[in-house]
């Protein structure tokens, strides 16, 4: 138990925990929206072009947050007017927009050559990176993306079920987007010296598509998506630690086992209703005795109508 | 004379299409309020893209769109109820048939994401005259295709609109589906409600429907079923020959290609 607990006598590693607790949930819970709009590789995208952003407003001598944030707003407000028209899928615009803002970063890195700032904290997460700084900013985004998820519920489910019949009932779809577009934003670039900008991804769909798995209502598909990502974010965090690994592999990793875990006890849960309702049947058929002896059939209608089988549920 | 308030939809010279693309161009009707009205056209005739004018949500080039009085920005929220087609509904979506219902009372000033216990009785009154109360917990891949247009159109029914605009809500029901949704629309009709259905099931247009506009690119024709449904307006909407039987004081619309090909 003291070997469990002695880590947590670190305070970067308190700092680390507290962090990747709330960029779980807060993954957990943007990660719904991301995945139910079928822009599963927005995160992705947004990471990379925050990262460009990151990049020139390191030589712009800007703080990290602002380049970030800067260039990601951008990336994804150019993404939502790119698609506005359906010509251009969302995926398309993702490749376009976001590979474009990460290669300026590239291209200034390059040109630059000497560089005195190391971003592989950006990019692939690193325990020892959380910072007072980036705890605060964690915080306030979470804080503020809970609250705009709450308050935003409504209209935010609205549009993502059926943006076209959101629109003829009155909700204002391009501003629920734009506000959609802000938190994910904020969402992706907190998140992004915890789990690191080649991870963020993953950090954002594997906990809505494990809980997905687990529920067919879209309130509890939210909270339990919340809940798995922070559970992800904490176990895997851990784990970085224990083994000595860049955290956002480790968190990355501890949630993809969380998935299959869930996918395997769905398939069995799945093959033991199954196998219940075929047994019900057979017992249905050998339990119907009488005289055989008109020549008639059964049909299956009429055997449930004799004996319906017992009641299932498949969540 | 007819008021404003008196006419439900009114499209003056309207034009519309997308990018650079006309689909119709200067559109003048008029629907009635409390009439209830079937579009009918072949695929591609603009169809949809009516109603999509008619809600607000296609990009008009030229003309004016307006709906009891007013432009569809200035409406009150739930005077328009709208049931989409229900092929471009995404049945995997993790929604409830009453979570479906809810969301037509989004709009009311509510801060709090559940809904009160007002809204909640509201739904269940709803569902239970459309006979969909049982199923109002299921998951709405887990109902029959009757249901969910029921649950579609309680949706669209829970504000209480003056207008309801359906695109195609009898495709992909079976026929007995069909006729419970037709008799609903009738029922509600007969309540006052506007309605707007655009549909290819032109028999059902004929036995439910007391007005049909005939659309391709444009209204080629409208007015009652028996005196619209003649061969002619049928060829010059279709572009192909139509038969059609009175039986009983019913009429029957049947392609007439199967007859050529037997003649032949």
């Amino acid at each position: 138990m003291n070997a469990f607990l002695e880590p947590f006598g670190y305070e970067f590693f308190r700092h680390s925990m507290l962090a990747s607790l709330m960029v779980g949930a807060l993954c957990g819970l943007i990660g719904v929206y991301i995945v139910l709009r079928g822009m599963s590789y927005i995160g992705h995208g947004l990471s990379h072009a925050a990262f460009g952003g990151a990049v020139v407003g390191f030589t712009l001598n800007l703080n990290f947050y602002v380049g970030a944030g800067v260039m990601g707003l951008v990336a994804a407000l150019l993404i939502n007017q790119v698609t506005k028209g359906g010509k251009i899928k969302s995926d398309a615009a993702i490749g376009i927009v976001t590979t474009a803002f990460f290669a300026l970063g590239v291209a200034i890195i390059s040109h630059a050559r000497k560089f005195t700032k190391s971003f592989d904290a950006a990019l692939f997460g690193n325990i020892l990176g959380v910072t007072n700084d980036d705890l605060l900013v964690i915080a306030v985004v979470t804080i503020i993306t809970m609250g705009m998820v709450f308050f935003m519920y409504k209209p935010l489910l609205f549009s993502t079920f059926d943006p076209d019949a959101a629109n003829v009932f009155g909700i204002k779809t391009g501003w629920v987007q734009l506000a959609f577009s802000i938190i994910l934003t904020l969402a992706v670039i907190g998140s992004m010296n915890v789990v690191g900008v080649t991870m963020i991804a993953a950090t954002l769909i594997m906990p809505a598509v494990t809980a997905r798995m687990m529920t067919d209502s879209f309130s509890r598909m939210l909270i339990y998506s919340m809940i798995i990502g922070a559970i992800t974010g904490v176990g895997g965090m851990y784990l970085s630690y224990t083994f000595n690994v860049a955290s956002g592999a480790t968190i990355v990793l501890f949630g993809a086992s969380l998935f299959c875990l869930v996918g395997l006890i769905k398939f069995i849960q799945d093959k033991m209703l199954l196998h219940e309702h075929i047994h019900n049947h057979e017992t249905l058929v050998h339990t119907h005795s009488h005289d055989h002896h008109q020549d008639h059939e059964h049909t299956h209608a009429e055997l449930q109508a004799e004996a319906p089988p017992k009641k299932t549920t498949l969540t | 004379m007819t008021t404003d308030s008196q006419i439900a939809v009114s499209l003056k010279d309207v034009t519309v299409g997308y990018g650079n693309k006309v689909v119709f161009g200067h559109l003048s009707l008029e629907v009635p309020a409390g009439q209830f009205v079937g579009i009918v056209g072949p695929t591609g005739s603009g169809k949809t893209t009516l109603l999509k004018t008619i809600l607000g949500t296609s990009p008009v080039f030229a003309g004016e769109v307006r709906l009891f009085g007013q432009s569809v920005e200035r409406l009150a929220p739930g005077t328009l109820g709208y049931v989409p087609q229900l092929e471009s509904v995404d049945w995997s979506f993790p929604v409830t048939v009453e979570q479906v219902i809810l969301m037509g009372l989004y709009t009311e000033a509510r801060l709090w994401p559940w809904p009160s216990r007002e809204q909640r009785q509201r739904v269940h009154d709803l569902a239970d005259r459309l006979g969909i109360h049982d199923v109002l917990h299921h998951h709405i891949v887990n109902i029959s295709g009757g249901q969910r247009q029921r649950a579609f159109l309680a949706r669209a029914l829970i504000s209480n609109p003056k207008l309801l605009v359906l695109d195609e809500p009898t495709a992909g029901v079976d026929i007995k589906t069909q006729h419970d949704v037709m008799h609903l629309l009738g029922d509600l009709s007969a309540n006052g409600i506007t309605i707007l259905l655009t549909t290819h099931d032109l028999n059902a247009v004929a036995s439910h429907l007391p007005w049909v506009m005939c659309f391709n690119k444009g209204l080629v024709a409208q007015g009652p079923p028996r005196d619209i449904f003649t061969p002619a307006i049928l060829n010059q909407t279709y572009g192909g020959d139509m038969v059609i039987i009175e039986y009983h004081g019913h009429y029957l619309i049947a392609n007439a290609a199967p007859l050529h090909l037997h003649n032949h």
